[in-house]
């Protein structure tokens, strides 16, 4: 099983590298067809390793792979390891999964793109790069992957580099989460100056012998890290810039997987976060349900069917952090996987319209699409039904473990994740009677279609998963909970406990299900019916995203730009002048050196003769006589 | 008469180990069976390359020979614990053996284009092998003295064998005058040091510094000053080191590559058995001298390497500076001191061979076109041969990944180990400034103007010659082979250093 744990990551490698030698040359469609393939290998070596563990005691569910030493130096020594469990296990499953569906989708999306094979290598990077992420079984090896997705994520984003906007959003994207990771690295280094140790299971060994400030501080530090992937506020600047790059893209990285990559770190130092104080999960909740609450009324006002879908990630990021922050990890990690099938389902789904309309990506000039195109819209429609909460869609179960946990927590919690509901609903529903109802706003000229099978049929897997991927863990009965008995070993009993009974809940329930719908039909008067004009709910400060971009650019244009000036101008006085100072010195004193070069042998014995006396002086210097 | 013969003492002959000591016999017997060869038979009726191909097979021989040895339990020693096979002595010779095979497929084209006799060459080129082996397995300074001027006394002449250019001969000069200046110094050095202890023996010399206390140390002292002297000459330490630039830059390219790579992991070779191994014991006396050597030699060679404007001068430098980091690995006079010394010396052999490789074969008809300016376009006109020298030259700069870079990891950490800290300072930003030098040469190649020196095309691409081709290839694959997994070449150094 051990192979079979190693093999997830070296398939997608492998794919990265022969796409990197013979890319070109295997051309199109072979190139994506061989990224696929590598991407199934990966999924199915995923499957069996899941295979294997289940078959294993609850207990012993549990092993590292360690492949060989990456880094030996002195005390400080990283395992190139690979840590197995569920929770990892997990994680490889649905990255690995997902992932193949929208490789396939790709290669019918990207059809006739300059740039078909480096399109597919940068994606089997990524996946190779998110894969080292989840499954390191260290820090050091987890921030590689971090890293390497983040790398994958700028150069995707910027795939079609020659628009100016593409590429000044990949820099946008990646100079935010230097900001993340700077907090990644500080908490790196913390973690092995108090431990000694990097590796999740000597930190986790030792996490109760930490003392609550340090541990605190770590936390918050990775928090800082995951809030900049995750795309929390303040540092969820970058992503709906990131909607830049080709919509697969967006899908795979920006929806279902890379920015998930915050949430699981969270999860995954859990006994960390039970060792630090108190307000470090508080913060961590608030901080979520804030993004949440803050991202859906952004949503609520985009006119660009991406950038809906890209703040509605976001808010539902802010719910994962919600649960994280409210000791609910496994619903975190729960909405974490059905929000993977349906986000992925819907942004795919716009990509099929965007296909179809010759890449416009103005909602104002779709309508009535569902007649033109049946599978994308309704598999687009179960993507909604999940998102907003409607039951038995995926959607609805996970959200309601979490909003039924932040009630346990602080009703005040429960309260604006209840209201960010009502939102989703809203603009989910904004968007589907826009683009598939209503009357047709596109030109004459246009003839949307159905894309071809490549495409349809991701849309279609996945839409089957945003069904029924609630069975995952159904609240009913103990035995229901397979996802919560599953990832049990990986939480070492940090989790929170619902106090509520049976009863509460299902009011909760009830009042969730009330709220999508109070959401759902709001949206049906003010878009179907025109009983209320859309300038009501799409004011400009949402369509703005409250300014804070332009707050943060402003900043950092501002007091940060002369701060950075002023770094610049000491790196280019005093550092710079230090370094051109040894390069002066060293000339000066080459060239007095080398008139002792002058080429004559009496002059050269000299030397050595001076030299032998110079000995000769020290020696005896030393001796007794 | 017979009663008079019966009364003698029969003379017992000393027990030999021939076989042992095959890695000195052999490379001396095909010299002189090259030598006869080639004096008896006409030219005409022998092909050409034969020399080179007798060269190779014979150091070839002797590799494996070496290789042989180094699995055998125990060292061998012969003619009276004379001569010792130890792990440091075979170790020394797998290198003499591995710098002469990778400098001999470059011979036949070259010569033939300079207008050498390869004969001469190679069989010099063989004597001086044999006498760098003997000077590794030295156990006596008599014998080590021997080794030494049967090495250095090929080499003056091998240094003068361009008869047709003039810097050659004044090379070969330069090094007979002040080589045997030096070597006064050190044969004074062996008898004071002689009549302090009473024994030339390595052996003997360690057991007696160990046994007795000398309470009158002058002349032993001032026989290690004079020891220095001799042997810091030999490896170009700073300030016995100003014969190295001239001679390096006027000898014959291939010869220039055997001195940087053969001769002078010989010399370290003797350093190392002379102070690290039978003056030990006095190491707190010879140490800050190793220490004040190291760093004027770090210091000279790397400032004086960057200013040049001459490939081969650059590298004649760089050989100085290279010196002064195998120096800190002396200097340290422990074990892994001298394992890093060991691995150092491997890894920069094959380096500098190749490196001098691609200068010789740049270097014309008159083996003088090696400014930086001949090499101006190198990369657009051959990136082949240009990406071998850039990784070569970043190697010698000690970029990861490259022999160089763990070859100059593991000396100053021996330095550090040795708590030599500001030594292993002075080594780090000595590399600094000697990768500028090395930069220079490959910003010549892929940035500098084309052509400025006038020169004609045809003059300016010889073609390379398979053999050349081989050894620049097999150089650098060993030069990043050994930087990624070092891990082999460590373990031998550290078992030929007693680790």
């Amino acid at each position: 099983m051990g192979a079979a744990a190693w093999l997830i990551c070296a398939f997608p490698l492998a794919g990265f590298a022969v796409l990197l030698a013979a890319g070109r040359r295997l051309g199109e469609p072979r190139a994506g067809w061989l990224a696929t393939a590598a991407m199934a290998g990966s999924f199915v070596s995923s499957v069996a390793v899941f295979a294997g563990l289940m078959s294993r005691d609850p207990a012993d569910r549990r092993f590292v792979v360690t492949l060989f030493e990456w880094v030996p130096a002195g005390d400080f020594s990283v395992d190139a390891g690979l840590l197995v469990d569920p929770l990892s296990v997990t994680m490889a499953l649905f990255v690995t999964g997902v992932g193949s569906l929208i490789h396939l989708y790709a290669i019918g999306y990207m059809h006739g793109d300059r740039d078909f094979s480096k399109f597919f290598i940068y994606l089997n990077l990524f996946a190779f790069s998110m894969l080292v992420l989840v499954l390191g079984d260290n820090l050091a090896l987890t921030f590689l992957g971090w890293e390497g997705v983040g790398v994958c994520s700028y150069l995707l984003i910027s795939f079609w580099f020659t628009e100016e906007a593409n590429a000044a959003a990949g820099k946008k994207a990646f100079v935010t989460n230097r900001v993340g990771d700077w907090g990644f690295m500080l908490a790196m280094f913390w973690a092995f100056g108090a431990l000694g140790s990097v590796r999740y299971l000597d930190l986790f060994g030792h996490a109760g012998s930490l003392s609550s400030s340090t541990a605190t501080a770590i936390v918050v530090l990775l928090f800082v890290g995951a809030a900049g992937k995750s795309a929390q506020l303040p540092l969820y600047i970058w992503l709906p810039d990131a909607m830049a790059g080709p919509t697969p893209v967006s899908a795979l990285i920006h929806a279902a997987t890379m920015v998930t990559a915050g949430v699981y770190l969270m999860v995954r130092v859990n006994p960390l976060i039970a060792a630090a104080d108190a307000w470090a999960p508080d913060m961590i909740a608030w901080v979520g349900v804030a993004t949440a609450l803050f991202a859906a009324g952004a949503a609520m006002a985009q006119n660009d069917i991406k950038k809906v879908l890209a703040y509605s990630t976001i808010s539902q990021l802010g719910y994962m952090m919600l649960a994280v922050g409210t000791g609910a990890y496994v619903a975190a990690i729960f909405h974490m996987v059905t929000h993977a099938f349906f986000k992925a389902l819907l942004f795919l789904g716009s990509g099929s319209v965007i296909h179809a309309l010759d890449g416009d990506q103005d909602m104002r000039r779709y309508g009535a699409l569902r007649a033109a195109m049946p599978i994308t819209s309704i598999t687009f429609i179960v993507g909604w039904l999940a998102i907003a909460g409607v039951p038995p869609f995926a959607g609805f179960w996970s959200k309601d473990e979490i909003l039924a946990y932040a009630f346990d927590a602080n009703p005040a919690l429960w309260l604006v994740g209840l209201v960010t509901a009502v939102l989703t609903a809203f603009y989910m529903s904004r968007l589907v009677f826009m683009t598939f109802y209503g009357e047709a706003r596109y030109g004459d000229e246009q003839h949307p279609h159905e894309p071809s099978p490549l495409m349809t049929a991701p849309l279609v897997a996945l839409a089957g998963a945003a069904v029924v991927a609630g069975v995952m863990n159904l609240p009913f009965t103990k035995d229901l909970h397979f996802l919560g008995t599953w990832l049990k070993p990986s939480l070492f009993g940090n989790e929170a406990h619902l106090e509520i009974g049976g009863g509460a809940l299902w009011l909760l329930a009830l009042v969730a299900v009330a709220g999508a719908a109070a959401g759902i039909a709001g949206a049906v008067a003010v878009y179907l019916r025109g009983r209320v004009p859309a300038s009501v709910v799409e004011r400009p400060v949402a369509a703005r995203a409250f300014y804070v971009d332009e707050a943060v650019t402003r900043f950092v244009g501002g007091p940060g730009r002369r701060a950075f000036d002023l770094l610049a101008a000491f790196d280019s006085k005093v550092v710079d002048g230090a370094v051109d100072g040894v390069g002066r010195s060293v000339r000066a004193g080459g060239t007095a050196l080398r008139r002792v070069q002058s080429g004559f042998v009496r002059f050269y014995a000299l030397l050595t003769a001076v030299g032998a006396v110079a000995l000769l002086v020290w020696f005896l210097s030393r001796a007794s006589l | 008469m017979g009663t008079v013969l019966a009364q003698l003492e029969p003379i017992v002959a000393p027990a030999v180990d021939w076989a042992g000591l095959l890695p000195v016999l052999l490379p001396a017997a095909g010299a002189l069976v090259l030598l006869m060869v080639r004096s008896l038979v006409p030219s005409r009726l022998l092909p050409v390359g034969l020399d080179a191909l007798w060269t190779f097979a014979v150091v070839a021989a002797g590799f494996v020979a070496v290789v042989v040895l180094w699995q055998r339990d125990g060292e061998v020693t012969a003619f009276g614990d004379q001569l010792v096979m130890d792990g440091l002595a075979l170790f020394t010779a797998a290198v003499v053996f591995g710098s002469v095979a990778l400098a001999a497929p470059t011979l036949p084209r070259y010569c033939q284009r300079v207008g050498i006799d390869s004969a001469e060459l190679c069989v010099l080129t063989l004597l001086a092998a044999a006498g760098a082996v003997v000077m590794a397995g030295a156990a006596d300074l008599i014998v080590l003295f021997l080794g030494l001027e049967t090495m250095s006394i090929a080499a003056y002449v091998m240094a003068a064998l361009n008869l047709r250019r003039l810097e050659s001969l004044e090379a070969g000069l330069k090094y007979f005058v002040l080589g045997a200046f030096s070597t006064a110094f050190l044969l004074y050095g062996i008898a004071l040091v002689y009549g302090a202890t009473g024994t030339t023996s390595l052996d003997g010399i360690a057991g007696y510094l160990d046994t007795f206390l000398v309470l009158r140390d002058g002349m032993l002292l001032a026989g290690l000053a004079m020891l220095l002297v001799g042997l810091g000459f030999k490896v170009a330490a700073v300030p016995f080191h100003a014969w190295a630039p001239d001679v390096y830059v006027g000898a014959p390219t291939p010869v220039t590559a055997l001195m940087a790579s053969a001769v002078k992991a010989a010399g370290f070779a003797a350093l190392i058995r002379v102070f690290v191994d039978a003056l030990g014991v006095r190491a707190d006396d010879w140490q800050p001298v190793m220490f004040a050597l190291a760093c004027a030699t770090l210091a000279v060679g790397s400032v004086l390497a960057a200013v040049q404007s001459d490939a081969k001068r650059i590298l004649a430098y760089s050989s100085i500076s290279h010196a002064g980091f195998i120096l800190v690995g002396v200097q340290a006079a422990s074990d892994s001191g001298v394992a890093a010394v060991l691995f150092y010396l491997a890894a920069y052999a094959v380096i500098a061979v190749g490196s001098f490789t691609v200068v010789a074969v740049l270097s014309g008809r008159a083996d003088d076109r090696t400014g930086l300016a001949a090499l101006a376009g190198l990369g657009n006109r051959r990136p082949a041969l240009a990406l071998g020298l850039t990784i070569l030259l970043l190697a010698q700069a000690g970029v990861p990944f490259t022999s160089g870079f763990v070859a100059k990891f593991s000396v100053i950490s021996a330095a550090v180990e040795a708590r030599s800290y500001w030594l292993a300072i002075v080594a780090m930003v000595s590399a600094v400034v000697a990768a500028f030098a090395y930069l220079r040469v490959v910003v010549a190649m892929y940035f500098g103007d084309e052509g400025s020196d006038g020169s004609d095309g045809a003059e300016d691409s010889p073609a390379m010659g398979l053999g050349a081709a081989a050894v620049i290839v097999a150089a650098v694959l060993f030069t990043v082979v050994a930087g990624i997994v070092p891990g082999l070449l460590e373990s031998l150094s550290s078992t030929a250093a007693g680790l």
